[in-house]
């Protein structure tokens, strides 16, 4: 195992922070997080089942794939659709179910739909091949935007004329706003997310505490980063503080990575987003400024995707919002399975279905 | 999707360079990085290092980790 992951996997230290958790959990107490990572990490290491009885962990709206709407992946099958164009997008993306199909459907009728890597590596497809327009679906959270900008503004100073970007990125912090606002859970503390925190840094977290008084704390992703920050979290609600600390402290700094941000907004500006299940969020999504229009995918193509529509029965959005859990939802490992998906939870492999069917939970 | 892992880094030159994570040699950009060493442990996500692992604060975090272990194995 890579070193600074394998010494946070400790079977003993595990079980010590699970006999703390235990002493100091009083009440009834609902922590939720924000990351599919820290989902994956969560159902992968059993680490709902160390946790006293009084203590749940809900999954908010936490992996990018899943909070994609079937509008934003049918528009993207649209261009993809087109002749003698190029596609590309990350692995996660292939097998989400838009409206009608999805990406890895049209790629087997014939589209040039491809899974990169890195955002870099379409734009060196697009330099390598200089008459084949090459569209970027650009997905992710604070943490990946930074990667997308970099990559565009290396396109730009390649003078690529070929090269677009199909924006659907999503920021965490007023997805989070709106959660509280909606008041459909309680929520006692949040477990922020680890690497979104390593761009953001802390402080778009503090309203959070001081205007509801709910505790956060940025963790990272190992088995006992995460229990740790559990911990965290329990002390905080036993001692009533509720601030923003951080537990990942090898990787995020208070201030975030300044360089990074300088970049996102030298090529984004914040619009308003519509995100699954929870709807439209004010200034929760990232479209290319005014400068940067020449690489907007939706402007240089002429696309008319059909009328959306939702699977019925499919009760991702309630499971996003940490509403209901995966076995409440009637299509759950019936028809809805990993090989045969119908919502976007159980495609993603950080999807809370997906973690629910794998791994199972009690 | 936000999964970043710990690689360190191996070569640089004019913010491209190359990251060895358990065994395998990568490229990697430090567009976002720019300070980033030869020799550091880095968190690398979708090609780009986003930011220095704290050795320091790493080291901090398991020595607190090694303490609850041992409460932990005496709890065993």
């Amino acid at each position: 195992m890579v070193r600074y992951v394998r010494e946070f996997h400790d079977p003993a230290a595990a079980r010590g922070l699970a006999a703390t958790i235990e002493r100091i959990t009083n009440r009834s107490v609902n922590l939720m997080e924000v990351c599919g990572t820290h989902t994956v990490t969560i159902f992968r290491h059993g680490i709902r089942q160390l946790l006293p009885p009084p203590l749940s962990m809900l999954s908010g709206p936490g992996c990018p794939v899943c909070v994609t709407t079937n509008a934003d992946i049918d528009k993207a099958i649209a261009l993809a659709e087109q002749s003698k164009v190029t596609l590309a997008t990350f692995g996660d993306m292939m097998k989400v179910p838009g409206s009608y199909q999805s990406l890895q459907q049209v790629k087997a009728d014939g589209s040039d739909v491809r899974v990169v890597y890195s955002p870099r590596d379409a734009v060196c497809m697009a330099r390598d091949n200089p008459r084949q327009p090459v569209i970027f679906f650009a997905v992710g959270f604070e943490t990946t935007v930074p990667t997308i900008a970099a990559a565009l503004l290396e396109a730009e100073a390649l003078g690529l004329k070929n090269f677009y970007l199909i924006s659907v990125h999503k920021l965490i912090p007023p997805a989070m706003l709106a959660l509280l606002e909606a008041r459909e859970v309680r929520i006692d503390g949040f477990i922020c997310p680890g690497h979104v925190s390593v761009v953001i840094g802390s402080q778009p977290y503090e309203f959070i505490p001081q205007q509801y008084g709910v505790p956060c704390v940025i963790t990272g992703f190992e088995p006992l980063d995460v229990l740790q920050g559990i911990e965290m979290l329990l002390r905080q609600i036993a001692e009533g503080r509720a601030e923003v600390e951080i537990q990942y402290r090898r990787g995020v700094r208070p201030e975030g990575n300044p360089l990074a941000r300088e970049l996102v907004s030298r090529a984004f500006e914040t619009s308003d987003a519509d995100w699954r299940g929870l709807g439209c969020i004010p200034n929760s999504g990232l479209k290319l400024r005014a400068e940067y229009k020449r690489f907007d995918a939706e402007q240089a193509f002429a696309i008319n995707p059909p009328p959306t529509k939702e699977h019925k029965g499919c009760l991702c959005g309630d499971i996003l919002r940490g509403v209901k859990t995966p076995p409440e939802c009637p299509l759950f490992a019936e028809t809805c399975t990993p090989e045969r998906p119908v919502g976007p939870c159980m495609v993603s492999s950080e999807g809370t279905c997906a973690g629910w069917y794998q791994y199972g939970s009690r | 999707m936000c999964l970043a892992i710990p690689a360190r880094v191996v070569q640089i030159d004019e913010g491209l360079g190359l990251v060895e994570l358990g065994g395998v040699v990568r490229e990697a950009s430090f567009m976002l990085l720019p300070d980033a060493q030869v020799g550091d442990y880095v968190l690398l996500h979708a090609g780009y290092a986003l930011q220095k692992v704290d050795e320091a604060e790493a080291e901090e975090t398991i020595r607190l980790l090694t303490e609850l272990a041992e409460d932990g194995r005496a709890e065993a």
